[in-house]
């Protein structure tokens, strides 16, 4: 059975190289077997090592074996050492073993290392040849403590009830850090949880939805906690059956009633939590904040036409004002116009006049009073009709225009253009 | 070294010694070639690792072993693991009921009496002194049997056994007058046994868990089977797992059914007692390996009282429910510790004797998919011994190093020659529909070279080898589950059903996918039916050449250097 080829789309390279090979894994090759035998043939043919390579060798072996993890080994003390085997119920079977630190957590390859290290150190033989005889007593703690941390069921009753593993909930005054404090808290009580993952309490930056699982999960809190342990040793003796049958319904009433206790303790544990979560303030404050967000979205028309409404008026007064002063100016501007037109045919009036009179009155050798009369007249006759633009042009050619006559035909010929009968400036 | 061996014309001798903390075994190689175990005088092919003293006289093997009744005191056994170590490192627990392990100035030893003189005062021994007469009582088994004397051996230890160990170990033999060519690794041994019996010198690339079953204590290891060259990839141990603790089991439960009928408790009886009932008990379990009831019967066994009583398979089975988990635990253990998951598992192959025990085999088909072969005497009537794997693994390896000089052989020793670089992941062609082919898998050791040959499409044409690495990746379908109905069955062997009854079940199903692309390759023009060979050539620094060519045709060639950070 061979696999098929795919088919080459058309125009690539004849050969491509494109990564290189991960990083390889430093292993020792087990040194048995006709291919290892080929394997070193080839490696030793014709080639001396530096001891530099050699040492680099001896150095990259690793170790399949587990390293004994030398641990600081946790302190015996002479209490635990002097234990009566007998009163196993009441011995803490983590510490026995020198698992404080774990407790629960202790993984089942932990227990059986710890326990194998406890039987090198404590098994009686080795203790005889100390010279202490008969003092067995610890090694046959740390044989209970294994029999019941090895079994599943027998370590969840004794877990169940492992003071030493309990972190007390901090109460309601607490200064603490409050995350710290009922975190530690919960964490140990998710121990009994049957569901997992136990979600924990988390911290000032969980989301609501975090924190509001976290307390539904509690609420809501399945747990496998048992309390067999401290059940009262059932006789075993047959003859007195109605006493046996008396201490197994008290036991049975017994873990009930603790059960119903544990039950309460965690519901109040919550309940305090929660009372004190600084976490609440902050989401009510956020909620409070949301809703006046969603409120403020909400009016945001209504807003917005006012807003718009109040500016069109604000505009439209502005522009009236502007449009007013533009008029005021304007008006100014036309009277200031007038006045300066006035003035300029005042001026030209004058300037026509005294041209009038520099001329002679068009009239040769001195003036009669008559011709005198007769061009003032026909002069303030001209002035009335002639518009300004036409007079400012005749006041601009008669400027410099020293000659009478020239001046003469000048009005004449302004006169000609305004029309009518004219006497003095008749062309 | 005085004993080097001459290439050539001198007949060279060699075995290979399982050396056992409970058993021990010998094996050689037959001039056709042929494995096989060497019986000592007494016919026993297991022979316990026990040596016990009566006045002047040294008992050795099943004779000592018997002596663990009437003569425990001066009776040594699973002495194996006290060799080379400190009074404080060792577990006397199965030296209870037999010579118990003392220190004398520093050294671990036993105080025996080794006179029939009256009063006697007993004398120290060291454990290396056993172990040295225990050696010398294998080699004159050997000898005998073969009619020659030997020029070497091959001896086999456990994983843990530290290089202290080995170094001690070798000097007791040497003492013993026998040359070691080798000290080889029990697990390693067992799957070269096994490979050479099944797969001859090319034994398939493939994942092996070899767990090894034994009387005080279990071991196990994943080894990884490349080119024919084997990579330890994780061991464990479990030194509280074992034919011992099997017995305990029987024995707790004779002795309460006696105390029933007699109102005594062997246990508490006497020493002898619980020896007598130990002894019976394991002669009653292995029977139940063969047979589905056995018989137990032990004269005076306390109180002067008989017992004779009769046990199934299956309550042997449920009394030593607990020793069963513990074993799938500790593969499970294992697996995970070599980072892989069980459907990476190719092969179990069990050794040890307790792994003769029909439910380890069926707790374990449970733990593994089926496309995992298990190899065990009771999955299949010509599987090998599993008692007698590790022996004969050590007769190969003796025989194929035999012809060398011992300095050639401790070169190859070297870590400068048996450590090697090995790929971190699988390296093949994505064939038709985006399948990868693997060429080299993971934990191949480099330099190395692989080729494959491929069929080109129907319609030949330009095709594309494309060379890739790959991961394995886990696919989990799940499957409705069928309502079963819910007869009460035998509620005696529920043991093995985890399921509860509203779980669906899953598939899981393992694939490689291609993850980076290292070279492409195009060969023009291909012949309808045509074939293409892929060459890969890796070397120790994994710089990669590849040569690919259409059979008859020329080669397309092309290198793809190594990583620049490589270190
Ligand atoms: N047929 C069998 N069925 C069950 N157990 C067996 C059988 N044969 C041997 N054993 C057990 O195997 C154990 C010895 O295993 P072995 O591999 O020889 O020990 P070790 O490796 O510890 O030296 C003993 O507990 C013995 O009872």
């Amino acid at each position: 059975m061979t696999a098929v080829l795919p088919s080459a789309k058309t125009g690539l390279a004849e050969f491509t190289s494109y990564g290189a090979l991960s990083a390889h894994i430093p292993r020792a090759i087990e040194p048995l077997g006709p291919q290892y035998l080929s394997h070193a043939r080839r490696m030793l043919r014709g080639r001396t090592w530096s001891e530099d390579e050699r040492i680099q060798a001896e150095l990259n072996v690793k170790s399949i074996e587990d390293e004994e993890v030398s641990e600081d080994e946790e302190e015996e003390d002479a209490a635990m050492l002097a234990r009566d085997p007998k009163d196993w119920k009441n011995q803490d079977h983590y510490q026995v073993l020198g698992l404080s630190k774990y407790r629960y957590k202790a993984t089942d390859e932990q227990i059986r290392r710890a326990h194998r290290k406890k039987v090198l150190k404590h098994h009686p033989d080795k203790r005889a040849q100390a010279g202490d005889n008969e003092d067995d007593g610890f090694f046959k703690c740390i044989q209970k403590a294994m029999e019941i941390l090895s079994d599943p069921v027998r370590r969840r009753q004794f877990d169940s009830v492992d003071e030493g593993a309990n972190v007390p909930a901090p109460s309601k005054k607490s200064k603490g850090n409050f995350y710290r404090q009922w975190g530690a808290a919960f964490e140990a009580e998710g121990r009994f949880s049957k569901k997992t993952p136990v979600p924990k309490l988390g911290d000032e930056k969980s989301s609501k939805a975090e924190v509001d699982h976290f307390y539904n999960f509690f609420y809501s809190f399945d747990s496998w906690r048992t309390f067999e342990y401290l059940d009262e040793d059932v006789p075993d003796d047959s003859d007195n059956r109605d006493h046996k049958r008396h201490i197994e319904r008290k036991n049975k009433a017994a873990r009930q009633k603790h059960k119903t206790e544990d039950t309460a303790r965690l519901r109040k544990m919550v309940d305090d939590c929660l009372s004190v979560d600084p976490r609440m303030k902050m989401f009510k404050e956020a909620e409070k904040k949301a809703k006046e967000q969603r409120k403020w979205e909400r009016e945001a028309d209504a807003r917005k036409a006012a807003e718009d409404a109040k500016k069109a008026k604000e505009e439209a007064e502005q522009k009236a004002k502007e449009d007013e002063e533009k008029v005021k100016e304007e008006r100014e501007k036309s009277k200031k116009a007038k006045e300066a037109a006035k003035n300029a045919k005042k001026k030209n009036r004058r300037v026509i006049k005294g041209a009038v009179k520099d001329a002679n009155y068009f009239v040769e050798g001195a003036a009669s009073g008559a011709a005198i009369d007769a061009a003032l007249n026909e002069t303030d006759s001209l002035l009335e009709k002639i518009d300004d633009s036409a007079l400012a042009d005749l006041v601009q050619k008669l400027a410099g225009q020293a000659d009478a006559a020239a001046a003469r035909g000048l009005f004449a010929e302004a006169a000609s253009s305004i029309g009518g009968e004219w006497k003095v400036f008749a062309a | 070294m005085s004993e080097a061996q001459q290439n050539g014309d001198e007949a060279m001798t060699v075995i290979g010694i399982s050396f056992g903390n409970a058993n021990s075994s010998l094996s050689f190689t037959g001039s056709d070639g042929n494995v096989d175990l060497i019986p000592n005088q007494d016919g026993d092919r297991s022979i316990p690792s026990a040596l016990a003293y009566v006045g002047e006289d040294e008992y050795h093997g099943l004779q000592a072993k018997a002596q663990l009744i009437r003569n425990s005191t001066n009776t040594v056994v699973n002495f194996r693991d006290f060799i080379g170590k400190s009074f404080s490192d060792i577990d006397p627990t199965y030296s209870h009921r037999s010579a118990r392990p003392v220190e004398q100035e520093g050294v671990v030893g036993y105080k025996i009496v080794t006179s029939s003189e009256e009063g006697a005062e007993p004398e120290f021994v060291s454990v290396s002194e056993i172990a040295k007469r225990h050696l010398l009582r294998l080699k004159g088994s050997a000898e005998d049997f073969l009619g020659k004397a030997l020029t070497g051996a091959v001896i086999t230890v456990p994983t843990d056994f530290t290089p202290k160990q080995r170094e001690e170990l070798n000097a007791i033999a040497t003492s013993a007058g026998i040359h070691v060519l080798q000290i080889v690794p029990e697990p390693v041994s067992a799957l070269l046994a096994y490979d050479a019996a099944t797969h001859g010198a090319f034994p398939k690339d493939r994942i092996v868990v070899v767990v090894d079953f034994g009387y005080t204590r279990s071991d196990g290891a994943v080894i990884a089977v490349r080119g024919g060259m084997y990579t330890v990839l994780a061991t464990a141990h479990n030194y509280e797992l074992g034919g011992a603790s099997l017995d305990d089991s029987l024995a707790d439960h004779f002795a309460k059914e006696f105390e029933k009928k007699n109102g005594i408790d062997p246990r508490k009886e006497s020493a002898r007692s619980i020896a007598k009932l130990l002894a019976e008990c394991e002669i009653t379990r292995k029977t139940l390996s063969a047979s589905n009831s056995a018989t137990i019967s032990i004269e005076s066994l306390a109180g002067g009282f008989d017992f004779h009583s009769n046990i199934n398979r299956l309550r042997f089975e449920m009394l030593a429910r607990k020793q069963f988990d513990n074993a799938v635990s500790f593969v499970e253990v294992l697996v995970k510790k070599a980072g892989l998951d069980v459907l990476d598992v190719d092969e179990v192959v069990l050794a040890g004797g307790s792994s003769h025990t029909p439910k380890i085999l069926d707790r374990l088909q449970a733990v593994f998919p089926e496309s995992t072969h298990i190899a065990a005497p009771s999955s299949s009537a010509k599987a090998l011994n599993p008692a007698e794997l590790i022996a004969r693994g050590a007769a190969v390896q003796a025989s194929l190093i035999a012809g060398f000089e011992q300095s050639d052989i401790d070169e190859s020793l070297q870590p400068v020659v048996t450590n090697a670089p090995h790929l971190a992941k699988a390296v093949g062609v994505v064939v038709a529909d985006s399948k990868f082919f693997p060429l080299l898998e993971s934990y191949t050791a480099v330099p190395v070279r692989r080729s494959a040959i491929f069929d080109v499409p129907a319609e030949g044409g330009d095709v594309l080898v494309g060379i890739y690495e790959a991961e394995r990746e886990i696919l989990t379908h799940k499957v409705e589950r069928i309502a079963k109905d819910t007869t009460e069955e035998d509620d005696l062997d529920d043991d093995d059903e985890p399921f509860s009854d509203e779980e669906d079940e899953e598939t899981r199903e393992k694939v490689l996918k291609p993850t980076t692309k290292i070279a492409e390759a195009v060969i023009k023009g291909t012949k309808t039916g045509g074939k293409v060979e892929v060459v890969l050539n890796i070397t120790a620094d994994l710089k990669v050449s590849i040569a690919v060519r259409e059979i008859g045709g020329a080669a397309v060639r092309g290198d793809v250097p190594a990583a620049e950070v490589q270190k």
